[in-house]
């Protein structure tokens, strides 16, 4: 068999401690246990940090702080999270099933790598998996792939619905490095687009644990995730939304808008919350919303579908977040 | 002593309507259930044994050419690893169902990406994991055909056929359709993978397996290894789902015997779901060109009906996508075509009612396209067109349900009073679909032995197959029913190749056979009971462990006074299966919503009417059904395999990405299953009901996405990219 050093983490300076030294960090293991069978991924050293005290959720700084340990069941069914930012638990309810919500983690779900069939199969070109080796999704199978963010190199999506309404949210990271000091960085920035290196997915560095993801405090107006996919449930998206709208005086007093699917990463664009606010909505300007959200979309042959796709759960989203509320 | 009973006539008799114990029919628990939910039930891979080693299949990662050299040193020197094996012997695809000899074999000439050309053989499972995918293989690699091609496609003679003139037909036809359809490659997708674990002792080989057909399976596997049949065993207690996908030996199982004998030790092979999905047998993708031609009544005047499917170099079994065409509705100019294109992808063979399940699924969706061209009711459209003779052969049906299914559907559904197509609920737009269901009734060979014990229970033995069906239940309830017992004091043995050689499980037709030879057996022990009691079979009552003759009750223990009776009983086909045409039928309805913004279909709920002669147990044959719908959704909205347009490969092959419906794609479904006796059958009057549900089912969804947005949907599965054109439309129509 193919052998691995194991071990478990007893504080978070032990764990950094072993990431600055390679180590690859396991939690959940949703996602790198079956990766490491089919040697999709072949760590040769295993950290664990379940045992670290990174699973509490609390209010700070006006916001929430949730440890990294945290798991998908439980930050769903969180009091707060249901009240003040239904959007995110809306999310992590529509991926996955029960059983693996209660595995895996807030950290590893941020973490987990792409379902791309060519990065998924280790006798197929991938230049995420194997740097170099090429891109067989490109003139292969797409119907999972990205239309916006991708490159000649790679159009893997990034499969996450939490992270797509953690970053319409404006969520934060906190991040311990290997120097012991915490750092904070918006998700928004937190993922890499492919370029010529899709094997670095992140701007993390060797020696970084996620230790918590920050929420801001909770903004006005309504919130929906709403995920279109080819089941009713247990199945990525093949396009998502997470939205924000504010309305005041029949203006859009704020908007914020995330999209999954159809990117590299969870796919924010300030251009498109920018062209709301301050608007009336209108199926006008819906339309030119998703223009803007839409040019240069580059998609495939089998995914060329998600376009319309998206702009049609766009204007839907817009239209059930900006609809009179019935008093 | 052996009761054999060849179907040359009708079985006029209905012997089991005189029985009097009143198990037979019920929906009795399954016997077998407690051990199958307490995990105690052994699959084939459960039954490990002392010293085994594990083997992990290596893939061809080409589409074709040959392999010139695999580099087992290297991973031979792995830890753990014992040996990497691989030549002429080792399966290039599993067997065709009733093969009854080995399919291709040899590991040089690669034929699909995912062909299996090695075992790794390792002391531990992780460590034969490993060392498969630390293989290194080179090949010469050849040009490929990975897409069907309706130009080079063989066109076999025997399987075209014609009368009168379809083309006349159509041009005098009143309404008509004409349109080409096209389903998708589908997996049987059981829930156990396939397995094997193989011991030899000497020259005797015993492999548990997981296999549909013992009977063939050990002439399939003994053909294989070059050996005596008679010294191979195959044990198959349990499986945990067939669909077709076990019903010939596969790679895993000849591997773990060649590789056994190889090392002299036990080794155990089983597939991981990605080898399942590459190296068992695919449903072929299919492209149906359909044509109907209708008088002013909706009556119809022709039927064409020709299909492309594909299949590897060599291999036999074509998908039969016309198989039902012939008989199920009227109309004297018919036309039947049938292509076989050679492509480099995995082997197809039989899954999930072969033939029907695709061909009458786009059948009745033409049939809807005729319903609409014509305005006829649907339902209506169908009763219009059941014909008196099986219009294909001109001979008389056995018995023909369509028309009572249809009825005792729409009534159960409520389709005279369904919501309006296209009532529009928030974003959501409602629509009702029907579509008829039908599949050929088969019997096949099959034995069976009964013993009654002086105690009085009863042992039933075959090398029958439960493949979650409900063998072990309705076997006993047939002998339980025939000799007078509680269900309780019957035991039942199946899935020993030793024991009577059955049909087996696959087409439907396990149910009938081996419950027929069980009927035969049991009915030879009543008249030897009779003999003891001086009266005759026929004024013999068995009830609760007595005899009762000439108004006088014996326990059973004591006429048998000691001795055991025992018999066996044989069923084999005769002149029924060619004079006259049996079938099953049914009736599908449905009612889906429609996301008029994303294109998503929910399935609301569905309801089926099936005739299927007599019922042997009312829960395992409606369970049968639900699981056929449910791959009727599946078919319907989300099934596909995705071929790599380059190598052919099948790229989603895993179940995350191969969808199967979820819970959440399968609401409330209701069964009605109809009272019927077909004599022509067998003597127990029962038709095979395994797969009548899915044959058509798909089709009543995508008639109701129809009925709600008015897109026709050509190409399964309906998922949403096919509806956000004509969603546009609707759009713009406000």
């Amino acid at each position: 068999m193919r052998s691995f050093h194991y071990e478990r983490a007893a504080d978070t300076p032990d764990a950094v401690a072993a990431c600055a030294a390679g180590a690859t960090i396991i939690a959940g293991g949703t996602n790198l246990l079956d990766l490491m069978k089919r040697e999709v991924v072949q760590p040769e050293r295993l950290i664990d940090i379940t045992r670290l005290d990174l699973r509490t959720i609390e209010s700070a700084e006006g916001g929430l702080s949730i440890g990294a340990l945290v798991s998908n069941s439980d930050l769903a069914a969180h009091r707060d999270v249901r009240r003040d930012w239904p959007v995110l638990a809306q999310a992590l309810l529509s991926g996955a099933s029960g059983q693996l919500r209660n595995k895996a983690t807030t950290g590893g779900n941020l973490l987990q790598r792409t379902r791309c069939y060519y990065f998924q199969d280790s006798a197929m070109p991938c230049n995420k998996r194997e740097p170099g080796s090429g891109c067989h999704a490109l003139g292969g199978a797409t119907r999972l792939h990205a239309i916006l963010g991708g490159s000649d190199a790679c159009i893997a999506t990034h499969p996450s619905d939490m992270a797509v309404a953690m970053t319409m949210l404006d969520a934060s990271l906190d991040i311990i490095g290997k120097d012991g000091a915490s750092r904070r960085l918006r998700l928004r920035d937190f993922y890499r687009l492919p370029g010529d290196t899709p094997h670095i997915e992140t701007v993390l560095q060797p020696g970084d644990l996620i230790a918590k993801v920050v929420l801001p405090p909770p903004a006005g107006g309504r919130q929906t995730y709403r995920k279109v996919r080819d089941r009713a449930s247990y199945a990525f998206a093949l396009v998502s939304v997470a939205a924000r709208i504010e309305l005041a005086e029949g203006r859009i007093a704020d908007a914020s808008l995330a999209f999954g699917g159809i990117a590299p990463r969870p796919w924010h664009d300030p251009a498109v919350d920018r062209l709301l606010v301050g608007e009336v909505p209108s199926a006008a300007l819906f339309a030119r919303v998703a223009d803007v959200l839409l040019d240069g979309a580059a998609p495939q042959e089998g995914n060329a579908f998600k376009v319309p796709l998206l702009r049609r759960t766009l204007t839907a989203t817009l239209n059930e977040l900006c609809r009179e509320i019935p008093q | 002593m052996t009761a054999f009973h060849k179907m040359d006539e009708p079985d006029h008799r209905n012997r089991l309507d005189a029985m009097v114990q009143g198990v037979l029919g019920t929906g009795m628990d399954r016997p077998d259930g407690p051990e199958k939910v307490t995990g105690s039930a052994t699959y084939a891979h459960d039954g490990q044994v002392a010293g085994m080693l594990h083997g992990v299949m290596v893939r061809a990662t080409i589409a074709k050419g040959r392999l010139e050299h695999i580099d087992a040193q290297a991973v031979e020197a792995l830890p753990g690893v014992r040996a990497v094996l691989h030549g002429d012997r080792f399966l290039r695809n599993p067997a065709q169902g009733t093969a009854n000899e080995a399919p291709v074999q040899g590991s040089r000439d690669i034929a699909y990406l995912g062909q299996p050309v090695a075992l790794v053989v390792a002391d531990r499972f992780e460590q034969a994991r490993h060392g498969a995918q630390s293989v290194t293989l080179r090949y010469s690699e050849e040009s490929a055909s990975v897409a069907p091609d309706a130009e080079t496609a063989e066109v076999p003679d025997k399987k075209q056929s014609s009368a009168g003139d379809l083309a006349a037909a159509m041009d005098r036809a009143a309404f008509c359709v004409d349109a080409v359809y096209t389903t998708p490659g589908h997996n049987s997708a059981a829930m156990e993978p396939h397995a094997a674990i193989a011991a030899w002792e000497g020259d005797l080989l015993t492999v548990r397996a997981s296999c549909q057909m013992l009977k063939y399976n050990v002439n399939e596997l003994a053909d294989a290894l070059g050996v005596d049949p008679e010294h191979v065993r195959i044990l198959s207690p349990f499986v945990g789902g067939g669909f077709g996908s076990k019903l010939g030996i596969s790679p895993e199982t000849v591997a773990a015997a060649l590789a056994a004998r190889a090392l002299g030790q036990p080794v155990a092979v089983a597939l991981s779901r990605q080898q399942v999905f590459e190296a068992t047998m695919r449903r072929s993708e299919t492209r149906q060109h359909i044509r109907l031609a209708a008088d002013a009544e909706g009556r119809l005047t022709g039927i064409g009906h020709e299909a492309l499917v594909s299949n590897l170099e060599g291999e036999d079994f074509s998908e039969p996508v016309t198989q039902a065409t012939p008989f199920l509705y009227r109309g004297e100019n018919r036309l039947i075509g049938h292509r076989i294109s050679r492509v480099n992808r995995t082997c197809a063979g039989s899954v999930r009612a072969p033939g029907e399940a695709v061909g009458v699924t786009a059948l009745e969706i033409a049939m809807d396209e005729l319903a609409t061209a014509a305005g006829i009711d649907p339902v209506d459209l169908r009763r219009r067109n059941i014909p008196e003779r099986d219009p294909g052969e001109d001979r008389p049906f056995s018995s023909h349900m369509l028309r009572a299914a249809l009825d005792d559907g729409a009534a159960a559904f409520g389709w005279e009073n369904r919501p309006q197509g296209g009532a529009r609920q928030g974003d959501w737009l409602a629509g009702c679909g029907m579509s008829s269901a039908s599949r050929v009734n088969m019997i096949g060979k099959s034995s069976a032995r009964v013993t009654l014990h002086p105690d009085g229970t009863a042992l039933v033995e075959t090398d029958m197959t439960d493949i979650g069906t409900g063998t072990y239940a309705i076997l006993n309830q047939i002998a339980a029913e025939m000799l007078g017992l509680p269900p309780a004091r019957v035991k039942v043995r199946l899935g020993d190749s030793d024991l009577p050689k059955s049909a087996g499980s696959g087409g439907s037709w396990g149910a009938s056979s081996a419950g027929s030879s069980v009927f035969l057996a049991c009915e030879r022990i009543r008249q030897d009971i009779a003999e003891r009691c001086g009266c005759d079979e026929g004024t013999l009552t068995l009830k609760d462990g007595m005899a009762i003759a000439d108004n006088r009750a014996r326990p059973l223990a004591q006429v048998l006074a000691g001795a055991p009776l025992q018999a066996e009983g044989e069923i084999d086909k005769g002149k029924t299966s060619e004079a006259v045409r049996q079938a099953t039928f049914g009736a599908f309805f449905a009612e889906v919503a429609v996301n008029a913004v994303t294109g998503e279909t929910r399935l609301r709920r569905m309801h089926g009417s099936f005739a299927a002669g007599r019922i042997l147990n009312a829960k395992t044959a409606r369970s049968q059904c639900l699981g056929g719908m449910t791959f009727g959704i599946g078919m319907a909205l989300t099934e596909e395999l995705i071929h790599d347009p380059r190598d052919g490969h099948i790229v989603n092959h895993d179940l995350a990405e191969y969808h199967l419906p979820v819970n959440a794609d399968v609401p409330q479904l209701s069964v009605n299953l109809l009272e019927e006796r077909d004599p022509w059958a067998n003597p127990m009057q029962a038709k095979g009901i395994g797969e009548l549900g899915i044959c058509g089912a798909g089709a009543c969804i995508v008639n109701a996405i129809h009925d709600a947005t008015g897109i026709r949907v050509r190409h399964l599965p309906a998922t949403l990219d096919k509806l956000l054109e004509g969603l546009d439309r609707l759009d713009d129509l406000g």
